[in-house]
């Protein structure tokens, strides 16, 4: 399998989109959304940004799988470190302390 | 050749593994005094210059861009373009560093260097210039500012080591250590550039945007 390269084409419509992505994120602050849809619209757009810039910047899409592979797993230890602590934060004064 | 270049490319990986995970405490701590403090935060969320944050995040972007073009031109063989835009990388690194640099000022001249960082020079904000609501503690305020320099700090940092790397590539590039058959160190550091890129993806939404709406509703 030899390196795939990736054309400026692709690379310039990345850059448009992030350019697009940031104002958007801009825009979304200043509305006001229900509850806590601020925060989620904020992060929606950042990880689509993040997700275009390791596909294609970062040529993950074009390779190996264990790349992939890698960064799932990365992934999979953050979600860990962030459930198991936010859990414990979210529940502390739900029993009263005796 | 093509297994060491795939080889080289999955260390990378298993660095910016550790490097999410780095980050990735400073983004739960963040998390945790958000959800504890959200006046607070809101506060001094929206104290921070959101013109210069996203200016910055162009810039980076921007450099995430050229970043990608200096690698395409190194595998396509077009030494001089790759020069080029190895060159531009390392300016708007150095664009975003002077940025930040405006921003902290800011933050020294308004006393809102958490702590006593800066001897002679505490943590000591102008409550009406913050619009401190009734019942929010300046004490959560600076935890605010605690995290952001940590976090920014810690990326700018980073983006200063970047910047020294890009220099080492750039001066073997014009040494013509790099061809279409081998360009490891030029793509590897593209793969550094591009994840501190998307660290400041998420800081500035996180650190400079939340709280905007809230602008008016608070005292």
């Amino acid at each position: 399998m030899s390196e795939h390269i990736v054309y400026p084409r692709v690379y310039v419509a990345i850059f448009l989109a992030l350019l697009a992505g940031t104002g958007l994120t801009v825009l979304a602050a200043f509305r006001d959304f229900p509850g806590p849809l601020n925060a989620v619209v904020a992060l929606t757009i950042a990880v689509v940004k993040a997700t275009l810039v390791v596909l294609y910047f970062m040529h993950v899409r074009y390779s190996p799988r264990l790349i992939g592979l890698v960064i799932a797993a990365a992934l999979f230890w953050l979600a860990i470190m962030f459930a198991l602590t936010i859990s414990d934060y979210s529940t502390r004064g739900w029993l009263p302390v005796m | 050749m093509e297994q060491q270049r795939e080889a080289g490319t999955l260390g990378m990986w298993v660095f910016l593994v550790t490097e999410i995970m780095f980050f990735g405490g400073m983004f739960l701590a963040y998390t945790l005094y958000r959800y504890q403090y959200p006046e607070a935060f809101a506060v001094a969320s929206n104290h921070l210059d959101i013109r210069l944050g996203a200016i910055n995040t162009v810039v980076l972007i921007f450099s995430s861009f050229t970043m990608a073009m200096a690698v395409f031109s190194t595998q396509v063989g077009k030494r001089l373009n790759s020069i080029i835009f190895l060159l531009v990388t390392m300016a708007l690194g150095l664009t975003f560093l002077a940025i930040k640099a405006v921003e902290y000022h800011d933050k020294y001249v308004s006393n809102l260097i958490p702590g006593t960082l800066i001897p002679g020079h505490p943590f000591n904000p102008n409550v009406h210039e913050l619009h401190l609501p009734p019942g929010v503690a300046t004490g959560n305020v600076e935890m605010f500012y605690w995290i952001y320099f940590a976090m920014t700090g810690m990326h700018a940092l980073h983006m200063i080591i970047g910047v020294g790397i890009l220099t080492v590539i750039t001066i073997l590039a014009a040494r013509r250590c790099f061809s279409p058959e081998y360009h490891a160190p030029v793509e590897i550091t593209g793969l550094y550039w591009h994840f501190v890129d998307i660290v400041w993806i998420f800081l500035f939404p996180l650190l400079y945007l939340l709280g905007r709406h809230l602008e008016g509703h608070m005292g």
